[in-house]
């Protein structure tokens, strides 16, 4: 019982933690802030991730994401010579309220069908590194993951064609 | 664990990818636009997630795997692409990228 409390207070800690990130993220002017709030969300959804029973996932989103894609953006941010957004006179109070209305309609639209859908809760879950791997590598998943490298390589191509300078050296 | 912890999930999520399409709306840096993206993308990561725990099925697993790498390759590609955009207009305002509008 107590561990089921702890549990669950974790899991809606870290659920303010990663929406207070994202808030932040977006009110944000500086990227670089953005950036680093970014970087709080994403670690605090890996315990989300942890918490919902998926270990393997939890530890790829702290690789991949926190580890590789925002090393990338920060350094790329580094690399340019970054200013916070300058204040534009003319964005109006009105497009703001617009946006927020798109926002909210949106998640009104969203949030009805997630309240629909049912969330049973299976007994038995396992999606331990061994489970999902089993899975991935079955026939069902292995032709899309060898596509996938594929892509890794394409786009490994991509980026350096075109962030090399112009005129060739 | 119970079931409203599962559905609880999905609202942080619902409203995670609305903060991210309010943030593509309301920022003018493309970089900030960009990590709004990826914070979309990791809300549908936390959906799948939910709903794989939900019903004790993996496929959720894998298709977060395939996000997983796809947004890699994805925030690879764009910020290439900003740099390169960057090269020309020293800038990074949205409002000055128009060499693909008529």
């Amino acid at each position: 019982m107590t561990l089921t409390l702890f549990h669950a207070i974790l899991f809606y800690a870290f659920g303010g933690l990663a929406l207070g990130g994202a808030l932040v993220m977006v009110s944000q002017r500086n990227p670089t802030y953005s950036a680093f709030a970014l970087i709080v969300t994403l670690v605090a959804l890996s315990a989300e991730f942890g918490l919902l029973g998926s270990p393997f996932i939890a530890a790829l989103q702290i690789v991949v994401y926190a580890g590789a894609i925002m090393v990338l953006f920060l350094f790329v941010l580094m690399l340019l010579s970054v200013k916070a957004e300058a204040r534009v006179e003319g964005e109006g109070r009105v497009f703001k309220l617009v946006a927020l209305a798109l926002g909210a309609l949106l998640a009104a639209e969203v949030g009805s069908a997630l309240l629909a859908a049912k969330t049973p809760m299976a007994g038995g879950f396992d999606a331990s590194a061994r489970a999902v791997a089993r899975l991935l590598f079955s026939p069902q998943y292995l032709y899309v993951f060898e596509a996938t490298s594929i892509l890794i390589l394409a786009s490994l191509v991509g980026a350096v064609a075109l962030a090399r300078r112009e005129g060739g050296r | 664990m119970s079931p409203q912890l599962v559905q609880h999930a999905l609202l942080l999520s619902l409203a995670l990818f609305a903060v991210g399409v309010v943030g593509v709306f309301l920022r003018r840096n493309i970089i900030t636009i960009f990590m709004c993206v990826e914070l979309m993308l990791n809300a549908v990561n936390l959906a799948f997630i939910a709903f794989s725990r939900a019903w004790g099925n993996l496929d959720g697993q894998v298709l977060v795997f395939f996000v997983l790498t796809v947004a890699a390759a994805e925030a690879a590609v764009g910020l290439a692409i900003i740099i390169s955009i960057h090269r020309r207009k020293d800038t990074l305002d949205v409002d000055a990228f128009r060499v693909m509008k008529w």
